[in-house]
């Protein structure tokens, strides 16, 4: 006989996720590995000698890279004599200040930041977020993509997303060569929604440099860096080259961070048998040791495998934490499916969406979910209410807040319009009035009409070869009847010349006021403290229209 | 707008052509080949020539293909797999060539080396679990013209058009993309699979190994 009870839970959502055991010898294991190893740092005359266990003979270039950049060697020894346990202590005590704790971990090596969040439960790790987030305020990052690449939706989109509340905004493609297509729509369309909202396109990074560097982008957050040497050079990389990659950008006056994450060494397998936390902590230790400002951490595309295996999503708020730690701009994922299940999902965010990050998504999908180009998001557009509502439900700022019908179609229409009108000034493949008129009241591309693939990327191609840039967006929106708009771009190119905006943690206002952790840092030091919603955005975040008004009864 | 009879030959003998496809598609899901198990035999013949044949597209499979795994995530089997892509140049009028790839098992990688010793330039690589890309030479080896990164979402009739499509750009022609499929719930599914399926293909890579030549047999 079969259980009844057991034929209705293995019809559950939960029940079509992948599992897998633990395997340490792959690394398989979200965190404390029998091979991971034991923190330790030797110095002499001013130089690591040995790091986490292994003698400067012996380390390979991620060791030598972190021994020599990373770590902050006045006081490194006292730090790394102290008990894991008294410091994760420090972590959630409310009389220890984020400096305070910040002169402690900035000193520690991989293996020490991994023996100190291993003591912290989930709470624990979600106190110490709180207190350790860089920015004062929390925010949140979306997707704009479309499994079409359609452009005229990808506009549309971005400017729905920007009154919804995303201060950031990140695409990608489906075919490559439509990249500078989907980077100057994001562009417009964000500036439509809001301007001061960052926008980024996710690409192999030589292509991705060269679109920020022609100012098709404003930000760039896609440079990986991984764990172990074999992943380093499976990708033609070292951790040298990738903090001449971030120089780049630096000197072009571009916002970039990195990205790395739990489960990716193992993923490509090449984990050399550590855990997958333990490798994260040498990825965030590269990250800082090369001078960049941030991380996008929290598994990010791996999710499946940390999510896979036990303690694995504990695992992805203790990287986090870490990112935090070491003092970076802390993106925190939340941004890739990894479950059928309703309920691990929101479990999943809990950490991050109610504690507050600098940016709770990483990429919450502003379209449906089969529009996500990055296969899909733990969060899409049709669960904006849902996230709203959690919102007011517990009084915490996720970044969204609800949205009147009419002002989505307007402000969708008017992207969709300046875009049409970009278009037409840059000679570019004709957008037609249905085209304008699907994007503004579509849901997804399967509500938006086929474009000829070819014509565009041919008229790609061609654009590309006649040096077109940020600047001509200017100058075609202003023609075009769309001045505003062309402010907001021309706001966004002059950030690259002030560079205000490469501070950690940096966003822009609408008045492209920059707000990072340099003039609004997190100063969280117990109950009414650091970041408190004000009267003016409660009243945004609780007037949802569903609410039934006592007075219209 | 004017069209020469070639232009206007080619295009309809396009349009027959996806015609063809679509029907066989609509007939049954099922491969064109025969439904008996057919056995890959892949036979290495020492390091591969870079090709000079401007009318050929190299394979390039990664480490663990048809030998150590055999096949995809979907447990479509590899000898399936490349038949299709192997047909599918065969009726662009295109021939192909087969390497194995030893050095890495990054798909990106190993579609870039294909595309290396490709006389057209153009390559595809093919991983194990059946991940793919149509590369060309002088491309940065992580972009692609063409990537099918869900491999969960590859059918036959996906692993032809993309054979065919690797074909018409080695002929110099603009096809239109194959049409990008996504699903969310694919990570969800398979993503620890893949990462198991992915360490048992790495184990076969070879750093110092340059790419083999392959002669296939279908029994």
């Amino acid at each position: 006989m079969k259980s009844k009870r057991f034929e209705a839970l293995a019809a559950r959502p939960v029940n079509k996720d992948g599992f897998v055991q633990e395997w340490p010898e792959v690394g398989l294991i979200a965190m404390n590995s029998p091979f991971d190893p034991k923190p330790s740092i030797k110095i002499e005359n001013g130089v690591v000698t040995e790091l986490d266990g292994k003698a400067r003979a012996e380390f390979d270039m991620l060791d030598s890279f972190i021994a020599d950049h990373a770590i902050n060697l006045d006081g490194a020894e006292r730090v790394m004599a102290m008990d894991s346990l008294d410091i994760a202590r420090k972590l959630v005590d409310i009389n220890v200040s984020r400096k305070e704790i910040l002169d402690m971990t900035l000193c520690m090596t991989p293996a020490k930041l991994v023996d100190v969040v291993n003591k912290l439960s989930i709470v624990e790790i979600m106190m110490a977020m709180t207190k350790m987030r860089a920015r004062k305020m929390p925010s949140n990052q979306c997707h704009v993509t479309n499994v079409k690449d359609n452009p005229i939706q990808i506009a549309a989109d971005a400017a729905e997303a920007g009154i919804r509340g995303f201060d950031e905004m990140e695409t990608t493609v489906g075919i490559a060569r439509y990249a500078p297509f989907n980077a100057m729509s994001l562009l417009i369309g964000a500036q439509v929604g809001r301007q001061g909202v960052l926008t980024q396109c996710a690409l192999e990074e030589a292509t991705e440099l060269q679109l920020g560097m022609r100012g098709f982008t404003t930000y760039a957050e896609t440079i990986s860096v991984y764990g172990t040497e074999p992943v380093f050079m499976d990708g033609d990389d070292t951790p040298y080259s990738k903090a001449f990659l971030a120089s780049c950008y630096a000197s072009r006056g571009l916002k970039m961070r990195f990205t790395s994450g739990t489960g990716s060494e193992v993923q490509m397998g090449y984990a050399e048998g550590k855990s997958m936390l333990y490798l994260e902590a040498r990825c965030l230790a590269i990250t800082k040791g090369a001078g960049v400002q941030g991380t996008q951490n929290g598994s990010v595309s791996c999710i499946g495998v940390p999510a896979g295996v036990p303690g694995g999503i504990r695992a992805v708020a203790a990287e986090n934490l870490i990112a935090m730690l070491l003092d970076l701009e802390c993106t925190s994922s939340n941004d890739q499916t990894f479950t059928h299940s309703d309920l691990r999902r929101v479990a999943r965010s809990v950490p991050q969406f109610f504690s507050g990050t600098d940016f709770i998504c990483s990429g919450y999908s502003a379209t449906p979910n089969y529009d996500n180009m990055f296969a899909g998001s733990n969060w899409d557009a049709e669960d904006f209410d849902d996230w709203n509502i959690i919102q007011r439900d517990m009084r915490i700022d996720g970044g969204l807040q609800p949205v009147k019908e009419e002002d989505v179609i307007r402000i969708r229409n008017k992207a969709a319009r300046a875009l049409q009108g970009v278009f037409r000034e840059l000679g570019l493949p004709a957008i037609t009035d249905e085209e304008v008129e699907a994007a503004t009241y579509a849901n997804g591309s399967k509500d938006m009409p086929d474009r000829n693939v070819n014509e565009d990327l041919k008229a790609i191609e061609e654009m590309m070869a006649r040096k077109v840039t940020g600047v001509d967006f200017v100058k075609a929106l202003e023609k075009a009847g769309f001045p505003d708009v062309a402010d907001g771009v021309f706001g966004m190119l002059k950030q690259r010349v002030a560079g205000d905006y490469l501070h950690t943690s940096a966003i822009l206002d609408e008045n492209f006021h920059v707000m990072s952790a340099v003039n609004e840092p997190n100063d969280y030091h117990g109950p009414m403290t650091g970041y408190q919603i004000s009267e003016e955005r409660w009243n945004e975040i609780k007037n949802i229209s569903q609410a039934i008004r006592p007075e219209d009864i | 707008m004017t069209f020469d009879e070639k232009v206007l030959r080619s295009f309809i003998e396009e349009i027959i052509a996806e015609m063809a496809a679509q029907e066989e598609k609509g007939k049954s899901p099922k491969p064109s080949i025969t439904d008996e198990v057919i056995k890959l035999e892949l036979t290495e013949s020492g390091t591969a020539p870079k090709g000079a044949a401007s009318d050929e597209v190299v394979v390039g499979l990664a480490p663990a293909f048809g030998v150590y795994q055999t096949k995809t995530i979907l447990g479509i089997p590899h000898d399936k797999v490349l038949r299709e892509i192997l047909a599918g140049i065969e009726e662009e009028g295109m021939k192909w060539r087969i390497i194995k790839v030893y050095r890495t098992s990054d798909v990106s990688f190993i579609a870039h080396d294909a595309a290396e010793y490709s006389g057209s330039g153009i390559g595809i690589g093919i991983q194990s679990k059946g991940t793919t890309v149509i590369h060309q030479k002088n491309l940065p080896p992580l972009s692609n013209l063409e990537l099918f990164s869900q491999a969960p979402l590859i059918d036959l009739a996906t692993y032809r058009q993309i054979g065919k499509n690797a074909a018409k750009y080695a002929k110099g022609e603009a096809p239109t993309p194959v049409p990008v499929r996504n699903d969310q719930m694919a990570r969800p599914a398979y993503q620890a699979i893949a990462a198991l399926l992915h360490i048992k293909e790495t184990e076969h890579v070879d750093n110092n190994k340059k790419p083999q030549s392959v002669a296939v047999a279908f029994k």
